[in-house]
């Protein structure tokens, strides 16, 4: 296989994504087999685009979230005060992945309404258990010997965390980042079953109308993007070890 | 003497008392969708009990706040778990008016919170005590013994769950039979199609990136997509294959869904298995080459019994996975505790929903719970083997 060859996919795939979101009646002639004669082959209940951005929207926030308290999380239990957390904190997060989508959907309907709201809170308690074991895992293989020596410069605990720890484990803490989106874009929708407005809508359009079209729409634009920030995530994870010279 | 406090002790004791005082135990409604009333836990029970409960609730945060034995935290624990337990299905007798057979009782947040602060107590006390793989599955089936004993004791026939349950028993032993052959079904298809595949990776090297790199593009299509997409391939398949619809091939069903878990499966098995045989020492596959051991003999006494933790956690994760990814099958009609869930979402039957989630949750635990003890016996008899 030719070095430019994944690269020019990628970026074919990309144009492909764009240009159906824009203007998807183009590819009408595409999908038409796939429906009965008089059904409609393109989602005709709402903008592509708009569910499109709307998934990301609710992907991006809760990962947002997700990161935040995730290392938040990793460093707390990492510090000699919190220490007495990690062993429970690994063994949570270990149960805490057992815990089904749906169930957790369903559950958090009860307390916060249909709509956005309940798969906001899948998405980030999801989103939660990559990154913190990412960061975990990250925080305590440091080299032992960069941390005497930052120690042994006279730096201050602070200083040793934000200078010295965090840098070094970026990279992994964005392979947990990859992780967590890529599972995220999927499961948001799931969410289209409790009223969120995600791409989920299409699809679950499709099985209610028997519409292979529709379903294949919407799960083909959600595998895009989840390869295309996949990859792109992927990059910035080497252009990172690289930097921190790990790689 | 300086009397030491628990870290998470103080933490558990802010979060019982919030469930305590800060919200109600029990939500007594007038039918099974309006908005009920939420009662504290002093109006749920008879006086006196009320305040036995939250003593017994004191003992325990005491136990936990300050720096005792762990096999006392877990002792409280448990009592404290097994207390509520019985309690929220005495709640729910003591709350329904005599009579009334539309007045529904269900937990409140108060309760889910106490039993989560407990339940955090208990697995801070199993961490600690660091059981070995048995006792743990011990610890899980004395778990489950006690539910099934106040299951089938009736303490709970009074709370809207079982009264969700009651109407509809026969249906719901046949979607969690349809839930479990879904989810351990495709697990079997994907080891005996997944280790072969693997093994094959594993030594033709072209092969590797390829076959990973289809596996992982089937894992990025959201899986309620992927369960419709089946959809017609196997309608054109029951229609045109002669014999198929006779086995239970359909469009919609159990089929698309169990081949749709089958694709998921695949990847975590494939790679695990890959990165399994590759962290087989070179050394012990050159011993076995020298002792002169067929390819066959090599792989099925040095390289599958090295590898076998590392193939065991791919499994684990499948299996975990299949359980909740089941719950979908039921938007393309394949059953399963799914169809519980989404009916109650339907109609907006919190409780309806429950008796889905609740299950769906407790098994995907105890697969959990038992392939953990699986993989960490496994990986002590290969430690052993190799330092001895």
């Amino acid at each position: 296989m030719k070095a430019w060859l994944p690269t020019f996919l990628r970026a074919l795939l990309c144009l492909v994504l764009i240009a159906f979101l824009l203007a998807p009646q183009v590819f009408e002639p595409l999908l038409k087999p796939l429906v009965q004669p008089n059904a409609p082959a393109i989602y005709n209940q709402g903008s592509l685009i708009d569910l499109t951005l709307l998934h990301l929207r609710t992907v991006f926030i809760a990962t947002v979230l997700a990161t935040l308290v995730a290392i938040l999380l990793a460093i707390m239990v990492t510090r000699p005060f919190g220490a007495e957390f990690l062993p429970l904190s690994r063994s949570l997060v270990n149960i805490g992945q057992t815990f089904p989508p749906v169930a957790v959907l369903a559950l958090a309907v009860p307390a916060v309404g249909f709509g956005e709201k309940p798969t906001l809170i899948a998405l980030f308690l999801y989103g939660l258990l990559p990154i913190f074991e990412n960061t975990l895992t990250a925080l305590t293989n440091l080299p032992r010997s960069v941390m005497e020596a930052a120690r042994g410069t006279g730096m201050t605990d602070f200083q040793r965390l934000l200078q010295v720890e965090l840098p070094l484990s970026l990279p992994v803490i964005v392979g947990g980042i990859r992780l967590s989106v890529v599972i995220s874009l999927a499961t948001a929708t799931i969410g289209s079953t409790v009223a969120a407005k995600t791409l989920g809508e299409v699809i679950i359009a499709g099985l209610q109308s028997n519409n292979l079209a529709f379903i294949l729409q919407g799960g083909l634009i959600v595998g895009a993007l989840a390869v295309l920030i996949y990859d792109a995530l992927t990059a910035v994870e080497a252009l990172l070890s690289r930097r921190t010279g790990r790689a | 003497m300086r009397i030491r406090f628990d870290k998470l002790g103080v933490a558990i004791t802010l979060i019982a008392a919030y469930g305590t005082l800060g919200s109600g135990f029990a939500v007594l409604k007038p039918n099974r969708i309006v908005q009920g009333q939420v009662k504290s836990i002093l109006e749920c029970f008879p006086a006196w009990a009320g305040a036995a409960l939250i003593v017994l609730m004191l003992l325990t945060v005491f136990v936990a706040l300050f720096r005792t034995p762990p096999w006392l935290k877990l002792g409280a624990a448990a009592s404290a778990l097994a207390t509520l337990a019985v309690a929220i299905g005495l709640a729910a007798d003591f709350l329904t008016p005599a009579g009334n057979s539309y007045a529904r009782v269900s937990p409140a947040s108060g309760f889910w919170i106490l039993l989560f602060a407990f339940a955090l107590l208990a697995a801070d006390a199993i961490t600690r005590l660091k059981p070995a793989p048995w006792m743990r599955v011990l610890f899980l089936f004395i778990a489950a013994a006690g539910i099934a004993l106040i299951f089938l004791s009736g303490i709970w026939s009074g709370l809207s769950i079982m009264k969700e349950y009651a109407g509809r028993a026969d249906v719901f032993w046949a979607e969690a039979g349809k839930h479990v052959m879904l989810a351990l079904g495709s697990l079997v298809a994907a080891t005996v199609v997944g280790l072969p595949l693997g093994v094959l990776c594993h030594r033709v090297a072209p092969l590797r990136a390829s076959v990973l790199n289809i596996l992982n593009l089937i894992q990025t299509i959201p899986s309620i997509a992927l369960f419709g997409i089946l959809i017609a391939p196997l309608a054109w398949i029951a229609a045109t294959v002669p014999g198929a619809a006779a086995i239970g091939i359909r469009g919609i069903g159990v089929a698309p869904a169990f081949v749709a878990l089958f694709l998921y499966s695949l990847l975590p098995i494939v790679a695990n298995t890959v990165v399994g045989l590759a962290g087989v020492p070179r050394e012990a596959n050159e011993a076995a080459r020298g002792t002169g051991m067929t390819d066959m003999q090599r792989l099925f006494q040095i390289e599958f019994p090295l590898a076998l933790p590392v193939i065991l956690t791919g499994i684990r994760i499948v299996l975990v996975q299949n359980i909740g990814l089941a719950t979908i099958a039921a938007l393309i009609g394949g059953g399963g505790f799914g169809v519980f869930v989404f009916q109650g979402i339907g109609q907006t039957a919190m409780d309806l929903v429950l008796l889905g989630a609740v299950p769906t949750v407790a098994l995907a635990f105890a697969a959990a719970v038992l392939l953990d003890a699986l993989i960490q016996a496994n990986s002590r008899i290969s430690n052993g083997a190799g330092s001895a």
